[in-house]
């Protein structure tokens, strides 16, 4: 099939099943929405798994479909065109079954890969620690075994864990080993979230929503065939976890992000804020930006990207979570004095969680400043971040 | 639907720097500085023996016929060590030039001349923008079976080393592209801020000229056909940006303040790093427009450009301290070339009013 009779069928796929009683879901949790109609979007998340929409780039041993990038670029594109709801198992397909694919054992993929697959059940990410953020070698979270069952007993807090609280798993990464330090003796669990030692607590961010958690962990049980890997590998796994992170999403992110930007241009030009020589500037390097990251994902998504490409991929996130934050301040401006107060319009409303969840993107999946050390270090060769007295390596 | 570079073309570029970093290095910058910008002999090897001014040249013209994409690459590892040649003039300004407007025998034979290495210049006072300062439009007249010119240009670039000077001019009350030699020009070198690309005025007084365009073009045709050098100047500036940093990292790598090296302080890690990420930006938006050839692409690339040579090169200087305000060290020759190519086919506003134009309607 050729990849514009792709394009058209999963255009076509959208148009026909984003209706009916999926159409409240037109463009909804997305970030700073992440919690709204979560029932709703669950059952979504299977109608697409119906139709062969979930996790198309898994081989097919696997249960994929194995779709070369390209086909995977072009269905997040057209998902974010038409409007498609935040994916709720976009934990499960983007972070954890590509790291099951590369280290989990045949019975782990048997069990919890079709459940992904097919929209059953939901995963959330327990890395965050109250004392443990951009140096995430140092959480504490404990795991014991317990002796007589070979389980292991969970034990400590994690926090941020988003939709933890719509979630019916979480990968955990915890302390395996007594009195380790740093990266070292670390262990990647699985943990159901239903169970006596396990309570999620929401928390409220600035922009009035709750789409985080503080999960805390009081001798919560992990089946003994429910670690990735052995016990010590879990930095490297979490690692390796990370590394899907920056993947194909991020051409169905500038969909959205192109679709934010096209609403600014439409209030903009209904209320006059286009005839304003600065709002005109700032739209049109707004544009320039959104081209720029275009054509990085483009190098970047090569088969082999070379050498060059690979470097400045570091910059990536820096790149699109800066620009992201700009737009949510220039929504604001177009918006003007009318912003500031709640609308009927549901596009003023769009455009203030625009403006306050960006906030985070700059924050979450490593902060500007982790960012800039990354590509400092790793990219330019400089000299390595000096730990403090505490000592622990990282 | 990617935007991978071909064996063939990282190659092509691997070569290109290579030769610079051996032929254009500080001292020969600086020889260059005595000889009015300009060096002879990497002329010669890059014009001459390698050919880069035939790489985008079509064909039957005796060019490679590759395109905006290889010159562009060309064009970046020349601002990497602003080499002082003139590669933009001629292959990415003259050449696409005359390939879009030029017709015919004469044609041919102008591209088989830059494609030879023989160096163009571009005589045409709009490129600083439509500022009126830089000159009239040049006037062609009909004089026998020919046609001269006559012209005062305030600034061409990369004048003193052409062999001849590509003129659109109004004729026979339309515009037409000429060309005139060099001996038929009063060529006066300026003093100019960017030391590796110099300027000279341009003075035609009913010079003869051969026309080249076969029935005359639209003012817009003649905008089209300067995307490529748009771009290129992108692709330049996007170069000389990675130059600057260049400098800079090994700069702060060796100077040691407060018993350790001033590469390892966060606050010039960071710099060091936003820089990179403000330049690779910048570069996948020329390699993206170096495809597409879109004007707003091409303009985007522009402004990208601009700003990131800006940053990188005051970085520079910032970060080299006081060295790095000293004629001696070479960081104020980037915020040289940052200034004098943060204008040529108009400002960074201009061009964001190209963008805001296309995006929202006309400014009211
Ligand atoms: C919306 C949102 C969703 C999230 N979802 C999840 C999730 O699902 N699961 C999960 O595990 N986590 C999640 N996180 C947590 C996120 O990964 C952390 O917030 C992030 O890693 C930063 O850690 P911290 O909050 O402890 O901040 P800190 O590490 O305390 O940082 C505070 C400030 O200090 C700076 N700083 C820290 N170290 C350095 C350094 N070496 N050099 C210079 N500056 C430094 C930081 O850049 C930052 O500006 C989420 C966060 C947000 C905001």
């Amino acid at each position: 099939m050729s990849i514009e009779a792709f394009r058209a069928e999963v255009a076509g796929w959208m148009a026909a099943n984003l209706t009916g009683r999926f159409a409240p879901l037109f463009d909804r949790g997305h970030a700073g929405d992440g919690d709204a109609l979560p029932e709703l979007r669950k059952d979504w998340e299977r109608k697409l798994a119906e139709g062969g929409w979930t996790c198309i780039g898994w081989p097919r041993e696997h249960g994929g479909r194995g779709l070369p990038v390209a086909e995977q670029v072009v269905f997040q594109e057209e998902y974010a065109r038409a409007g498609g709801p935040g994916r709720l198992g976009h934990i499960g397909e983007g972070l954890l079954g590509p790291t099951l694919i590369a280290f989990g054992d045949d019975d782990q993929k048997r069990r919890f890969l079709p459940a992904i697959r097919e929209g059953r059940e939901f995963w959330a990410q327990g890395y965050s620690e109250p004392d443990a953020g951009s140096d995430l070698a140092s959480i504490r979270t404990r795991a014991r075994r317990d002796p007589e069952s070979g389980d292991w007993l969970v034990t400590g807090q994690k926090v941020w864990t988003s939709l933890a609280h719509l979630s019916d798993w979480i990968f955990v990464l915890a302390r395996g080993e007594e009195g380790s330090i740093g990266p070292k003796g670390l262990i990647f669990l699985m943990m159901r979230l239903d169970q006596p030692g396990v309570e999620i607590r929401p928390i409220r961010q600035i922009g009035g929503g709750s789409e985080f958690n503080a999960t805390f962990f009081d001798g919560a049980r992990v089946k003994a065939g429910d670690i990735v890997g052995v016990p010590g590998d879990g930095w490297r796994i979490a690692m390796a976890l990370l590394g899907f992170e920056r993947g194909l999403s991020t051409l169905g992110q500038q969909m959205g992000f192109a679709r934010e930007l096209d609403l600014i241009i439409e209030i903009a030009t209904e209320n006059g804020a286009a005839a304003r020589p600065a709002i005109r500037a700032r739209i049109a390097r707004a544009w320039a930006g959104l081209r720029a990251m275009r054509h990085m994902a483009m190098r970047m998504l090569a088969d082999h990207p070379e050498p060059q490409v690979q470097l400045e991929s570091l910059g990536y996130k820096y790149q699109w979570s800066n620009w992201h934050r700009d737009l949510g301040r220039l929504g604001m401006d177009v918006l003007g004095f009318s912003g500031a107060a709640a609308s009927a319009d549901p596009r003023v409303e769009k455009l203030r969680r625009l403006f306050f969840f960006t906030r985070a993107d700059t924050v979450y999946g490593g902060t500007n400043e982790i960012q800039l050390n990354i590509i400092a270090e790793r990219g330019l060769g400089m000299p390595r971040e000096p730990r403090g007295p505490s000592g622990k390596g990282a | 639907m990617d935007l991978q570079l071909s064996p063939d073309q990282i190659f092509m570029r691997d070569e290109a720097r290579r030769l610079l970093a051996e032929r254009s290095g500080s001292e020969q910058l600086r020889r260059a500085i005595g000889a009015g910008g300009f060096d002879a002999a990497l002329w010669s090897t890059i014009g001459g023996e390698l050919a880069w001014c035939a790489v985008a040249v079509p064909e039957e013209a005796g060019g490679l016929g590759l395109g905006a994409p290889e010159l562009a690459l060309l064009a970046e590892e020349c601002g990497r060590r602003l080499a002082p040649v003139p590669f933009w003039s001629s292959a990415c300004l003259a050449a696409p030039l005359v390939a879009a407007l030029g017709a015919g025998e004469a044609g041919a034979a102008l591209l088989g001349r830059i494609a030879a290495g023989e160096a163009a210049a571009c005589a045409w006072p709009g490129i600083g923008g439509a500022d009126p300062l830089c000159g009239t439009i040049p006037v062609a007249r009909r004089a026998g079976g020919g046609w001269t010119v006559s012209a005062t240009i305030a600034a061409v670039l990369d004048a003193s080393s052409a062999a001849f000077f590509l003129v659109p001019a109004s004729a026979d009350g339309g515009l037409g592209l000429f060309a005139v030699e060099r001996p038929a020009a009063a060529v006066e070198p300026l003093e100019g801020i960017d030391l590796m690309r110099p300027a000279a005025r341009l003075v035609l007084d009913g010079a003869a000229a051969s026309r080249i365009d076969s029935a005359g073009f639209s003012a817009r045709d003649f905008d089209d056909a300067l995307m490529t050098a748009r771009l290129a100047e992108a692709a330049e500036q996007v170069g000389a940006a990675q130059g600057a940093l260049d400098l800079t990292l090994a700069y702060v790598a060796e100077r040691v303040q407060f018993g350790r090296t001033i590469a390892s302080f966060q606050a010039v890690k960071h710099r060091c790093a936003a820089l990179l990420v403000e330049i690779s930006e910048a570069r996948s938006l020329v390699h993206g427009a170096a495809r597409s050839l879109d004007p707003l692409e091409v303009a985007a690339a522009g402004v990208l450009a601009t700003q990131a040579l800006f940053r990188a090169a005051e970085e520079a200087i910032q970060l080299h301290g006081g060295v790095g305000n000293t004629w001696e060290y070479d960081p104020h020759l980037y915020l040289r070339r940052a200034q004098a190519t943060a204008a040529v086919f108009g400002s960074t506003d201009e061009k964001l009013a190209i963008i805001a134009d296309a995006l929202l309607g006309d400014a009211a």
